[in-house]
């Protein structure tokens, strides 16, 4: 594995429109997040943090500023130095407010077809997909449609399928948004424990203040630029 | 996994419904093309099954199937004489339209040149052929005149004899065997009113001229039948069918007929290729145009199906595209959905063809080479269909999947 840092953004600025409708929504942002480590997003409606989670993505492409994944340049600006899709496939993991399963597939098709579209072959895939909905506690769920699952069930569905190809990087906008506080925490806990089992780096956007205790690292985002928070804590990453 | 058949699975209301339409619609496009077979079947069956080598047929006209042909009877005798010639026989053919039981009866009324010609090579399914000169009638089975049925056409009652199955003339209606004296006398039926002013007439002409006033005999003759009187030989028959004597040069006794000012002739080939060209041509344009219309249709609704469960599925194309699956994938996904709706589609017409073709009204012929090009069109029409959406597709950007 390699030690370089899970991704790397540096000076990141994005300006959606132009002209009168010009809105800067990201001014200069860095950040670094390394493999193992658990990293919060917090800040106020608007303030840019879907922004640079989406930039970091590679799906929103940035007017300016340069992501860094697992040591390889992938974006300057808003040029793709590599292609996007197939980084995706082997380096990003994605959990989002809504679960986002595809509806015409079981959880366990929903979590297959993330492994076969990175190459493996389908029993394989299968086979490891069970394997990680039993991590997540949902295979007695695995024939399922999402419609027949809870929020809860459909996070950890998504949260399986985020992991299903091993990703340097996960990448979660409000994943509990849409979970009692209860469930909300379980999933959140669930994160640190493959960002320290797995040794993923893992960014979550939250706006649930009861869980930052889970994280290593906590920044800030207002008015598009990122402040990392003091969190007096004694080595949260060595855990 | 296949995502076509699983998003299928989903949608199947939608996707069964527009699989039936579409079903339907290829029905329609295969039937129109076995018309079109059917059509050419039952308009060649007559000149092939009468097994002739050459139609000597009315001078300067194109035979009894392209227009009114009228030769005498006796060109027949003329016929035989030439070298080569084994057979002729007299061709009388016509439709008739008459009421049975209050229902319309149409049927073609077609001679067989007694005492020859007795209908033995028409196939049989039951009863025979003809055994005496007048009043019997071989049928087919579509006239629904069962065996032993007497029927009156004109001042006569015929009796159905034999059955036949398939033997219909080049409109699809059925055929009836009659001797020719009999097709003929059903043919030129006049009232007995007409014949006796006609007989009146006929007096009052000769009456009118020196010979009819001296030589009373003569006067006798002009009022008797018609038939009786050398000058109006009215026996007209449509066609005379010459077979060659075994070994005999089809060219060479050609030539010697063609001699003839008063006829042409023709090679069944000729015969056939005739009929063809003329009723059967405007047909098969007017099927073809059809057949090509609800082709465009059925290509734009499988088209526009795909393309709105194309529009269905945009966030979860957004997110297999997130997810970092290659373009194949979404495509295939497409593409995939249209060639099966394109060939459910078309197992269901065929499928569907086996119950329906055989109650249509007229003869419906699926041949195996029209049911491949059939497919082949299907699978052309599907993959073009599933254009449109594939191109939506491609547009979708993969941060779709966030937008609420
Ligand atoms: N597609 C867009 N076009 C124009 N402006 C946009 C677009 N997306 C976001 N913005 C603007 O950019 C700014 C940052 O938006 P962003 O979605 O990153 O905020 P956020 O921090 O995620 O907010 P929230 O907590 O509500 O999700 C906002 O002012 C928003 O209106
Ligand atoms: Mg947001």
């Amino acid at each position: 594995m390699s030690t370089a840092p899970a991704i790397v953004v540096e000076h990141l600025r994005k300006v959606y429109g132009s002209g009168r409708t010009e809105v800067v929504a990201i001014s200069d942002a860095s950040l670094e997040i390394a493999r193992g480590e658990i990293v919060g997003m917090l800040g106020p409606s608007g303030s840019g943090k879907s922004t640079i989670l989406t930039a970091m993505a590679l799906i929103n492409p940035p007017t300016s500023g340069r992501v860094t994944i697992n040591g390889e340049l992938a974006l300057e600006g808003p040029h793709a130095l590599v292609d996007l899709r197939a980084f995706r496939r082997k380096h990003l993991g994605f959990v989002f407010q809504k679960a986002n399963l595809i509806p015409f597939l079981t959880a366990l098709e929903n979590v297959q077809i993330a492994l076969e579209v990175n190459d493996l072959a389908p029993r394989a895939a299968r086979k490891r997909a069970l394997e990680l909905l039993g991590y997540l506690g949902v295979e007695a769920r695995a024939k399922n449609l999402p419609t027949a699952l809870s929020g809860g069930e459909q996070q950890r569905v998504a949260v399986a399928r985020a992991l299903a190809n091993e990703p340097t990087l996960i990448l979660a906008d409000e994943p509990t948004a849409a979970l009692d506080s209860t469930l909300g925490r379980q999933v959140m806990e669930l994160f640190a424990r493959i960002a320290h089992e797995r040794q993923a780096g893992v960014l979550v956007v939250t706006h649930d203040h009861r869980t930052l205790d889970v994280f290593d690292r906590i920044l800030d985002v207002e008015d598009g630029m990122i402040q990392e928070r003091k969190v007096h804590r004694d080595s949260p990453a060595g855990r | 996994m296949n995502l076509a058949i699983r998003d299928i699975r989903h949608n199947a209301g939608r996707f069964a419904f527009t699989t039936v339409g579409i079903g339907m619609l290829l029905m329609i496009v295969m039937g129109m093309g076995g018309i079109y077979r059917g059509l050419i079947h039952e308009a060649t069956l007559l000149v092939d099954r009468v097994g002739a080598d050459l139609w000597i047929v009315q001078g300067r006209t194109r035979g009894p199937f392209a227009e009114i042909s009228r030769i005498p009877g006796n060109l027949e005798d003329r016929a035989r004489a030439v070298p080569g010639v084994a057979e002729a026989r007299r061709f009388v053919s016509h439709t008739i339209q008459r009421e049975r039981e209050g229902r319309p009866l149409r049927m073609v009324v077609q001679g067989l040149s007694w005492p020859e010609d007795r209908g033995d090579w028409v196939p049989l399914v039951s009863g025979r052929s003809l055994t005496q000169g007048h009043y019997e009638m071989i049928a087919d089975d579509s006239l629904d005149l069962p065996l032993g049925t007497k029927i009156v056409l004109g001042k006569n009652d015929y009796e159905v004899v034999g059955l036949t199955r398939g033997m219909v003339g080049t409109g699809g209606d059925g055929l009836a065997f009659f001797t020719v004296s009999d097709a003929m006398a059903i043919q030129f039926d006049q009232p007995g009113e007409a014949i006796r002013l006609e007989r009146a007439a006929r007096r009052a002409r000769v009456e009118a001229v020196d010979i009819g006033r001296q030589q009373p005999l003569f006067l006798d003759r002009a009022v008797g039948l018609s038939s009786g009187i050398p000058a109006f030989a009215k026996s007209q028959v449509s066609a005379v069918l010459v077979s060659l004597a075994p070994g005999a040069d089809l060219e060479v006794v050609r030539r010697t007929l063609e001699t003839w000012p008063d006829i042409t002739v023709y090679s069944t080939e000729e015969q056939k290729n005739l009929l063809l060209s003329g009723m059967v041509d405007k047909a098969r344009r007017q099927l073809g145009l059809f057949r090509a219309l609800l082709i465009v249709i059925s290509t734009i609704i499988i088209a526009l199906i795909v393309y709105t469960l194309t529009l269905d599925k945009v966030r979860d194309i957004a997110l297999l595209k997130l997810i970092g699956a290659r373009n194949p994938v979404i495509i295939g996904l497409i593409l995939q959905q249209a060639l099966l709706m394109g060939l459910a589609g078309y197992a269901l017409a065929w499928w569907g063809g086996q119950y329906a073709f055989p109650r249509f009204p007229r003869l419906v012929l699926i041949s195996s080479s029209d049911l491949v090009s059939l497919a082949v069109i299907v699978v052309v029409i599907s993959i073009l269909a599933s254009f449109l959406g594939i191109w939506k597709a491609m547009r979708i950007e993969p941060n779709t999947v966030l937008a609420a």
